[in-house]
């Protein structure tokens, strides 16, 4: 009991705040990359291996576009178109010949163009990271810290991004017709929507994603070739504990680690935190293998 | 009655087989619906005729024969094509896309290019009218609707693309005798209106009052061919393959 009562005098109510900022953050940029994915897997039952790549290519467009014209925010928007296009090519040419193939195909091939991409970059750009100057430079006081602006704009970008791209998938034509595909291909393709072209837009709004994602969370972390895997993995687990294929599963999933990850750093060192992401996943698989967030089917 | 009196023909098979991977279900069906002709496909379970449907509707393909719509060639054509060319699909299990709601299962069918806003509102008002629980119901997800009005949101979908022929399959399987004569009904609104339809079922009184021909299928093939109004239930016929 006396230990309980010194847990909480001497809980660190700062630190605790200012943790609950970061896992929003990252939590918030895990949820955009975890939508792209969710949406892929959701719609063609695709596993997305290069996933990690298109936001590391993202990441590259952006310094290039960065370094050419200065402006972050049209280094934002055009990494996500080319980087959109390029997924609607690689789904055209990787993964629309496999559809309907045993599912390790898809997962194969995927993970090749992750191999491809990311040798691509290290031989294009070389081992040393690059840097994404931030927009916002300025900073506020928390308590002690001097938080960045930008840290905050990154997660109310994201949570934007998200929510326009719910309102599209609610209420869009092409929103019905994704929604539509997902739930039933065939029938998809009875009433008249043309399901490969859904397959292909719905690839490229998630490479898209993935890419607005690699810009944004460039300035923290800086550009290299390898920076994908971390977030790959993160995001499978999202998806994983969210219930596959299930967007608003996936957000609050992505949230939710997030989270606890920036918890647990309080009392642990950040790389021992990541097996609370762990911990979750084998938990989900345990006791609720169709997601912490969805109903359980009936 | 013979095919050949079918005055403008609107779709036909000619000797179609299809294959599920390596098993053989269609061996060289051949039939023809006409313009606005109500057709009926009876068989037992298990003899091909959804097959027959799924195959018009171009969702298997046929390894040999000729599918036609309007005397156009369309075996091979992906389905999407299909239901802009004008052919509407009813499943079995009716497959209504069960998070939609029932607006938006109908949108699926309704957001095409070149329809406008009025003729839209006219379409949906028109189902509407035929089945006023789905107007009740309009913003009330797919999977809530029990049995029968999700046989009505299948068939509504499927007036959205203003078919020229609608494919039914087995739309009266499972439902109350009340629903049965509704779904009747909407049969004979649909000729009415100059819709063909090719009705695929085991109610075999419903099927004979509402056609003006039925084929009988068995075994992949059609052994039967007769006006409606010469066959009854109890004949040889219909017992000899039904086992009615």
């Amino acid at each position: 009991m006396a230990s309980v009562l010194a847990f909480f005098q001497n809980f660190p109510i700062e630190l605790f705040i200012i943790q609950t900022l970061n896992g929003i953050v990252t939590g918030m940029i895990l949820a955009l990359i975890a939508s792209g994915l969710t949406l892929i897997f959701g719609i063609m039952d695709v596993v997305n291996f290069a996933h990690g790549e298109l936001f590391m290519l993202g990441a590259y467009m952006g310094v290039i576009v960065l370094s050419s014209t200065g402006s972050f925010w049209l280094a934002l928007i055009l990494a996500t178109l080319i980087v959109g296009l390029f997924g609607a090519a690689m789904q055209i040419v990787t993964l629309r010949p496999l559809i309907g193939r045993d599912p390790l195909t898809t997962i194969l091939a995927t993970f090749g163009v992750s191999l491809i991409l990311q040798n691509y970059a290290l031989w294009q750009f070389g081992p040393v990271a690059r840097k994404i100057n931030e927009p916002y430079t300025g900073h506020f006081n928390l308590f002690y810290l001097e938080y960045p602006y930008y840290r905050l704009v990154i997660a109310g970008l994201s949570a934007a991004i998200i929510g326009g791209f719910w309102l599209f998938l609610k209420y869009g034509k092409y929103g019905i017709w994704i929604r539509a595909t997902t739930q039933d291909r065939v029938m998809a393709q009875a009433m008249g929507i043309p399901v490969p072209l859904v397959h292909t837009a719905a690839f490229a709004i998630g490479a898209g994603m993935a890419a607005a994602s690699g810009v944004l969370f460039g300035p923290l972390v800086g550009v290299n070739h390898t920076m994908g895997l971390d977030w790959v993995l993160k995001a499978f687990i999202v998806v994983v504990v969210g219930g596959m294929g299930n967007l608003g599963g996936s957000i609050a999933a992505a949230i939710f680690i997030s989270l606890l990850e920036s918890y647990a750093s309080i009392w642990v060192n950040p790389a021992q935190a990541v097996i609370v992401s762990f911990v979750v996943l084998i938990f989900t698989l345990l006791f609720r293998p169709t997601g912490l967030f969805v109903p359980t089917p009936k | 009655m013979s095919q050949d009196t079918v005055a403008e023909p609107l779709v036909t098979l000619d000797g179609v087989h299809t294959y599920y991977g390596k098993s053989h279900i269609l061996h060289g069906v051949s039939l023809i619906v006409g313009k606005g002709e109500v057709v009926g496909l009876l068989g037992r379970n298990g003899v091909g005729k959804s097959t027959t449907l799924k195959t018009i509707m171009g969702l298997v393909q046929p390894n040999q024969g000729k599918v036609t719509l309007e005397g156009r060639p369309i075996a091979g054509a992906p389905a999407h094509k299909l239901a802009k060319l004008g052919i509407g699909y009813v499943p079995e299990d009716r497959r209504i896309f069960r998070l939609l709601t029932v607006m938006e299962n109908l949108r699926t069918g309704l957001d095409r290019p070149g329809v406008s806003d009025a003729r839209k509102q006219e379409l949906l008002d028109k189902v509407f009218a035929y089945f006023p629980v789905l107007g009740e119901r309009r913003n009330q997800a797919g999977g809530t609707l029990s049995g029968g009005e999700q046989q009505m949101l299948a068939i509504a979908r499927a007036m959205m693309l203003e078919p020229k022929i609608i494919l039914l399959d087995e739309p009266t399987e499972g439902l109350m005798p009340r629903m049965v004569s509704q779904i009747h009904q909407i049969i004979d609104a649909l000729h009415r209106e100059g819709v063909a339809i090719l009705l695929v079922e085991q109610n075999v009184p419903l099927t004979l009052e509402a056609s003006q021909r039925v084929y009988i299928m068995e075994k992949g093939v059609i052994r039967h061919h007769a006006a409606s109004s010469e066959l009854k239930v109890g004949d040889a016929v219909i017992k000899q393959y039904l086992g009615v």
